[in-house]
């Protein structure tokens, strides 16, 4: 089932097309990982699928539904955004921001329930954050303010999640667990879209990737389909070994 | 947490009594309010309900209202030194209230007063807001508060030059300072409609400030619609702020200082702020409203100037705690 698709969909950002016609789709159940070289739009296209910015022309589905159709609470409980860097502008704890994730959950005056209490511990644990519980959130590293971020997205128990780069700061057993959390978040019949530059990494955990250029689609398809010598030459611009063998892992040698 | 709210609201109730029950004529607190409830027209009764009630009740609306739209300009804002003046809700009222002054009134207790400074104060915000742009960021929202806060001070600064007697300048100079005195209860039912309309605006936009914590466009993803939460509170604090500063003149420092003075109290989270912040700035206002009445000058302490002579050194504090923090 499609969870999420946009279909000829354009971005123009002062006056600059930064997403082109861009057509894709996110099942139920899969982790699909979105790759190109910086400035492809990359960034911009996952927040124009979260309704962050406005679409110029095309159409994003979500669900059953035109996005532009939800009401931001609406389209709150099915989809989370995980910002690349996002900001914490004040010194809470981890557990509370943390708990801002159940925010499309809650009214106005409603306290966080203990099943919610639950869903916060388990979050916590899966990013392995559960030692930063009491610390004041502004006073993190760049690695475990990500898990929290991320711990934060996942709160929410999205249907649809979608994460910018959320391994960009992380030591490597992070990186491994963040990306095994992701896959087993995603093949729970809900899905993730996460923008990675670790292209080895995006081969060995996304059931999918998407390769984009200059806001334009260039290959979707299996890891083995889209990670070719050509394609990395041409998008990349630089000269890159991949293993033959088993899932592809990626080399990269010289700028051409 | 409770705890906490608690003690703030004992702090109010005792100062509001301590405020009742100083001033310059020595009546017995107890003795008053008993003359006062039984209804007798006595001296102490009189001076009990007619000056010093009124007096206190004013401190406590607009201190609350004060901290009130410091904490909810702070927590939109993201920033710890928004005051609810930031977007000219308190210099386009002081501007019009001081222009109605010069041109139509010579006393405070004018009823038309308080609607002349919310008008001021709206429309001082509507015109920072469109200033700004639909979808400012928050750096041209205080640029655009900014100037439209030295356009109302420069054209304060004309009315006062222009003023046909020394004696009109005193008077207005005073208004601007800020004070509490010779206030009836009339005036407090004139600045009540709007400062609670204010009040019931903010009620409930804590968890959506909570959610900003994360920036704009996270709260937007999170079903916060952040456009509308900026109109919301800009109005309520215009129409609040704007009825209060009619009623008492400009008094500075209570909506920037008390939020930051209790943010780590209620563990830095901007929902439950809010009515901290109120409860702490009726508290400063009260007594500053007090100190004013114990210090014995020749003229008349103003309490504005009070709370601005605290509230400078206090920001010199927290200057030398910044310094610390980055060593």
């Amino acid at each position: 089932m499609t969870l999420l698709s946009c279909k000829n969909t354009s971005i123009v950002l002062s006056g600059t097309t930064v997403v082109d016609d861009f057509s894709m789709q996110l099942s139920a159940g899969e982790l699909v990982g979105l790759i190109g070289p910086n400035g492809a739009g990359k960034s911009t296209l996952l927040r124009a699928l979260a309704g962050v910015y406005p679409v110029q022309s095309g159409h994003i589905r979500l669900l059953d539904k035109e996005l532009s159709t939800y009401s931001t609470a609406e389209r709150a409980r099915h989809l989370a955004w995980l910002a690349q860097s996002g900001p914490i502008n004040w010194p809470l704890s981890v557990e509370r921001l943390v708990a801002l994730g159940r925010t499309p959950h809650q009214r106005a005056w409603q306290r966080t329930s203990v099943s919610e209490l639950g869903i916060i511990d388990r979050v916590l644990a899966e990013t392995d954050c559960q030692n930063l519980r009491h610390r004041d959130a502004t006073s993190l590293s760049g690695g475990e303010r990500a898990r929290v971020l991320l711990a934060r997205a996942l709160a929410s128990e999205p249907t649809v999640l979608l994460a910018d780069e959320p391994v960009a700061a992380l030591d490597l057993a992070h990186q491994l667990q963040t990306m095994e959390l992701l896959r087993n978040f995603a093949h729970n019949s809900t899905a993730c879209l996460v923008v990675l530059h670790d292209l080895s990494l995006a081969a060995r955990y996304c059931d999918k990737l998407i390769l984009m250029d200059k806001g334009r689609l260039v290959a979707a398809g299996s890891p083995r389909q889209v990670l070719t010598v050509e394609a990395l030459r041409e998008v990349y611009g630089v000269e890159a070994e991949i293993s033959n063998e088993g899932i592809p892992w990626v080399l990269p040698k010289r700028l051409i | 947490m409770r705890i906490q709210f608690g003690l703030l609201a004992a702090l109010v109730v005792c100062l509001f009594f301590g405020s009742l029950a100083v001033g310059p004529e020595p009546i017995s607190l107890w003795s008053s309010v008993a003359a006062a409830l039984k209804g007798e027209a006595s001296i102490p009764a009189i001076i009990l309900t007619e000056i010093r009630l009124p007096r206190a009740l004013i401190a406590i609306f607009a201190g609350a209202t004060l901290g009130l739209c410091g904490a909810a300009m702070q927590g939109l804002l993201r920033n710890p030194l928004a005051s609810p003046g930031l977007v000219g809700s308190s210099s386009g009222a002081a501007l019009f209230a001081v222009f109605f002054l010069y041109f139509y009134a010579n006393n405070t207790g004018n009823w038309l007063l308080p609607l002349v400074g919310m008008a001021g104060a709206l429309g001082a915000t509507v015109l920072v807001y469109a200033l700004a742009g639909r979808q400012a960021s928050i750096t041209t929202i205080i640029l655009a508060g900014v100037a439209i806060n030295a356009l109302a001070t420069a054209l304060m600064s004309l009315l006062l030059n222009l003023a046909p007697s020394p004696y009109a300048v005193r008077e207005l100079v005073l208004w601007t300072l800020g004070d509490l005195s010779d206030r009836s209860m009339q005036d407090l039912y004139l600045m009540l409609p709007a400062t609670l309309l204010g009040w019931a605006m903010l009620l409930g936009i804590g968890y959506q400030l909570n959610a900003l914590t994360l920036g704009e466009q996270t709260a937007g993803t999170l079903g916060i619609n952040t456009n509308r939460l900026r109109w919301r509170v800009f109005i309520a604090v215009a129409l609040a702020v704007g009825a209060c500063v009619a009623t008492t003149g400009m008094i500075g420092f209570i909506g920037l200082a008390v939020p930051h003075l209790l943010r780590s109290l209620v563990a830095h989270d901007p929902g439950r702020l809010l009515p901290a912040s109120a409860l702490g700035g009726a508290s400063m206002l009260l007594a500053a409203d007090i100190c004013v009445r114990l210090v014995p000058t020749d003229a008349p302490l103003k309490v504005g100037v009070v709370t601005a002579l605290v509230g400078a050194p206090f920001f010199l504090h927290l200057v030398l705690r910044s310094r610390r923090e980055y060593l």
